[in-house]
């Protein structure tokens, strides 16, 4: 067990498990947080789990976590590791079952005045064009042929088919697509699975949510986005649904007996891996991809949706009710990027598993309008408290392989929650704030309570005094959609 | 005294972590399934019957445990099926049989995406087995 006694401070705002904790850690583990948020996690697995993650063979550099860290399975969530290649590793369990869950931004001219009157349609228009729930179908009934296409080509076949515009594409992680997918290494259930959800919200802790801009703290990097103080902004978070749980799924099945081959001895079973220059490995990356397009596009689909909602509750009612995109991130990856460790240059296969790409200014992987800022990263928060827009950072590429936090982090278990929450008080009480809720379950609601969540403007000051995020602007919740 | 066999679910941050207990590996299986069932507060059309038949190899017991939950979890999202008939058979701890008894979900408050081998380790104590699963939701 790791105690805080372990961790070597760096600053307020970054400490290390020494490699000497424990023989078998291949590298130290460096966490981003202040010592209170340290205290908080103390009670759960996420440190342990880093130092598990840290184990892993290839690993560069450092296993980083952040501060809305919490205890996940195999990694902690918030955590994020770099595999050299070719001989490095990659982990289905390292970057989740959800492949490419993650949260889109969109802006817009609406004002929260002129808004305010139509704010209870505009929550049910919402929840009427975007499907939500359990195992609840998409906007699309894909053919066998079509999911292939949405697997190739992600956002890109959502723009051909009419759900998406150029500027969608410039602004979203990858321009919507990650090259070198191959539907050929999904299976059938997994394609079973996918064609009838392409354009569904899901449940759990995915949601649609109406944000005002509440205050701007960069007004240069806010401009550059379209986003403006007193204004609407939507956020939709989610991933590859019931494609890329499959996905996972029969990876981490397949890789057990692949550890055994490759002699990789492990201490947790769901950290199953192969080196990324191995069948195995290659085949994985690949099927991966599938998932992550098949994510990008439920996130354009879905955004097209929302956009719908807004033209049905707003025409004639605000002179301009178009959302623009202003970006679109992951969460949960396994990307072949470059960096810079140790003063060597090389590619690596960085796993983010609740944690966001957040390069500096001047990346090359950046649309033109952002390379001046930085990219932009957007941290939800819980349903009540605030969400942030922050932009990378030179620090975030020097420290965290060009990552940073991706939300508020749990707190309280689900469990804890349900029996301190009641869901149908807890609707009431957001109402009562002025937050318009839809919700598909109470018992559901109630374990995404705001209490069951951290402070998200501490994990904020965390990445932002770490020196791997710089604020742009604070939004606050007016209306929250979830399955 | 507790129970031969049962289950229960312990605090987990962010997913769900489920304990179970039995005298022998057939029944773990079984309680596990009504355990998953469970959580996801599945409830069934009453009145209706539909059997199923799942034969299913793997190279331990743990593996089994997260093959014969992850079939189970296939049949509820793909053809909207919840069993609460269970005759299971287990041989040399690889070999599952069993054969299958429920009806139509009527109702499901939650998704469990999937069943995670994360600290998987079907242990034996002195009543029998114990295994704690964490399902990914």
């Amino acid at each position: 067990m790791v105690t805080l006694q372990d961790l070597k401070r760096i600053s307020d705002y970054e400490w290390e498990i020494p490699q000497s904790f424990r023989p078998d850690m291949r590298v130290p583990v460096r966490l981003f947080a202040t010592r209170r948020m340290l205290e908080d996690v103390a009670n759960d697995k996420s440190l342990e789990q880093a130092v598990n993650a840290s184990t892993l063979p290839g690993l560069v550099g450092h296993v980083i976590v952040m501060p809305d860290m919490h205890q996940g399975y195999g990694f902690p969530i918030g955590g994020v590791a770099a595999t050299r290649l070719p001989d490095g590793v990659i982990s289905p369990g390292g970057i989740g079952y959800d492949i490419n869950c993650g949260v889109r931004l969109l802006g817009s001219q609406i004002s929260v005045d002129a808004a305010h009157p139509h704010l209870d349609d505009l929550a049910t228009a919402l929840n009427q064009f975007c499907p939500s729930g359990v195992g609840e179908k998409g906007v699309v009934r894909l053919t066998e042929a079509e999911l292939e296409a949405v697997c190739r080509q992600g956002s890109r076949w959502a723009l051909r088919q009419g759900f998406a515009s150029e500027a969608d594409l410039r602004r979203t992680e990858e321009s919507g697509c990650v090259e070198g997918a191959d539907p050929s290494k999904v299976s059938k259930r997994a394609r079973e699975r996918g064609r009838p959800q392409l354009g569904s919200l899901g449940a759990g802790n995915h949601f649609i949510e109406i944000d005002l801009v509440e205050r701007v703290f960069d007004s240069q990097a806010a401009s550059v986005m379209g986003l403006e103080q007193g204004t609407l902004a939507v956020q939709i978070h989610c991933g590859s649904r019931g494609f890329g749980h499959q996905i996972c799924t029969d990876y981490v099945e397949e890789f057990q007996e692949a550890v055994r081959r490759f002699g990789i001895h492990l201490v947790d079973r769901e950290l199953v891996c192969a080196p990324l220059s191995s069948l195995e490995g290659k085949n994985y990356l690949a099927a991966m991809r599938c998932a992550a397009n098949y994510a990008f596009a439920n996130r354009q689909i879905l955004a097209n949706s929302a956009r719908k909602a807004f033209e049905q509750v707003l025409a004639g009612k605000v002179k301009d009710w178009h959302l623009h995109q202003i970006y679109d991130i992951c969460h949960n990856m396994g990307k072949i990027e470059t960096h810079v460790i140790d003063g060597e240059r090389m590619q690596v296969c960085v796993h983010r598993k609740g944690a966001t790409r957040a390069f500096g200014p001047g990346a090359p992987e950046l649309p033109d309008e952002y390379k001046a800022i930085g990219q932009p990263v957007l941290v939800p928060g819980s349903m009540g408290t605030a969400s942030w827009v922050l932009v990378g950072t030179s620090g975030s590429m020097e420290q965290s392989f060009g990552s940073t936090c991706h939300g508020a982090g749990r707190l309280m278990s689900r469990h804890e929650a349900k029996r301190n929450v009641r869901g149908e008080k807890l609707r009431q009480d957001l109402e009562a704030e002025g937050i318009h809720i839809r919700a598909g379950s109470m018992a559901g609601l109630a374990e995404e309570a705001p209490q069951a969540y951290k402070d998200v403007d501490q994990v904020v000051e965390a990445v932002v005094g770490g020196g791997i995020a710089r604020k742009v602007a604070r939004l606050r919740p007016l209306a929250v959609i979830k399955g | 005294m507790q129970p031969v066999f049962g289950f229960r679910e312990n605090a987990h941050t962010a997913d769900w972590e489920l304990e179970v207990w039995a005298p022998d590996l057939a029944t773990l299986l079984e309680q596990a399934a009504r355990g998953m069932y469970s959580l996801s507060g599945m409830q069934l059309v009453a009145g209706e019957s539909q059997e199923r038949s799942i034969a299913l190899h793997a190279v331990d017991a743990e593996s089994l445990l997260v093959r014969f939950l992850t079939e189970l979890l296939w049949v509820e999202q793909e053809e909207k099926l919840g069993f609460d008939g269970f005759a299971i058979t287990v041989e040399d701890q690889c070999d599952l049989r069993a054969e299958l008894r429920g009806s139509t979900i009527a109702s499901l408050d939650k998704e469990i995406k999937a069943v995670t081998y994360h600290n998987l380790a079907v242990q034996t104590t002195p009543q029998g087995l114990r295994v704690n699963i964490v399902f990914d939701v």
